[in-house]
């Protein structure tokens, strides 16, 4: 049982770890998100620009 | 990617993942001589070949796209890379804490210790190269050279049990393995290879998104 923290402190890094790198790619597609919207929103404000 | 493939590969990859660590932690007998420790060695191993995988990835996009010049091929030897880089990041942390109770140190300079610690270096100094040239075309071509070169340490991390004395090893050069450790064994192997592949698939999407917005917003004659 003397082990166990180091058990424990190796999944718990594992765990960390890939979180850490979820968070990353979810915060990555956030950004691209807004970036799409944000086109989306300058291409739409262009094509009214260009209605007679 | 079908759709109906990337809706079900989080379900999968959890799944997995629950089964991998119910057979760790309530299937799978404790070790005679290791004791409790030795269940690092589950997650410890296939994130090793996991990180091997996404290395070996990084070397056929490299060699692609240095041959063909398509981006796609460039786009999955970064991808790669970043998970290559991700699981040995777990495999360096484990690892050391798995030694500690058994080898008395954290750390030592044995062959595969130290082997595994050089690739991991050699792909960060990847990643460093990418995310410094941006996107420049001579960026591209070095970090692929690099790739290449950087994947020749693979088979030596994984060999290096057999090409160096005994005396200077720490790891064993054979596991021996009941049945229940091996089922235990192969069922993370699957778990982390639907992670990688999984996290492999996200990443990729990312870049491939960020570059078609790249090329939109070139288009609509912004400056790069």
């Amino acid at each position: 049982m003397e082990n166990l923290s180091y058990l424990f402190a190796a999944y718990t890094a594992i765990w960390i770890l890939v979180f850490a790198y979820l968070v990353r790619l979810q915060r990555r597609e956030k950004i691209l998100r807004q970036e799409l919207d944000q086109l989306r929103q300058r291409l739409s404000g262009e094509r009214r620009g260009l209605d007679p | 990617m079908p759709a109906q493939i990337s809706t079900l590969f989080p379900a999968l990859v959890f799944l997995s993942m629950t089964a991998a660590l119910w057979a760790v932690f309530l299937y799978v007998p404790t070790e005679r001589e290791m004791g409790l420790v030795q269940r690092i060695f589950y997650f410890h191993v296939p994130a090793a070949i996991a990180a091997f995988i996404g290395f070996f990835l990084v070397f056929v996009g490299s060699i692609q796209f240095l041959r063909t010049q398509q981006a796609r091929w460039d786009r999955l030897a970064r991808c790669a890379a970043e998970l290559g880089v991700l699981f040995s990041l777990i495999v360096l942390f484990t690892g050391p804490l798995w030694a500690r109770p058994i080898w008395g140190v954290y750390w030592r300079w044995e062959p595969r210790l130290t082997s595994m610690l050089i690739l991991f270096t050699i792909y960060v100094a990847y990643l460093t190269v990418r995310s410094y040239g941006a996107e420049a075309p001579q960026t591209q071509r070095f970090a692929a050279v690099l790739g290449i070169l950087g994947f020749v340490n693979v088979p030596l991390v994984y060999y290096s049990v057999h090409l160096w004395a005994p005396e200077q090893q720490l790891h064993p050069r054979q596991v021996e393995l009941s049945a229940e450790m091996q089922h235990t064994l192969y069922l993370c192997f699957a778990a982390f290879f639907l992670l990688f592949f999984y996290l492999l698939q996200r990443r990729m999407k990312i870049e491939q998104t960020s570059d078609a917005l790249a090329q939109i917003r070139l288009d609509l004659g912004d400056e790069p």
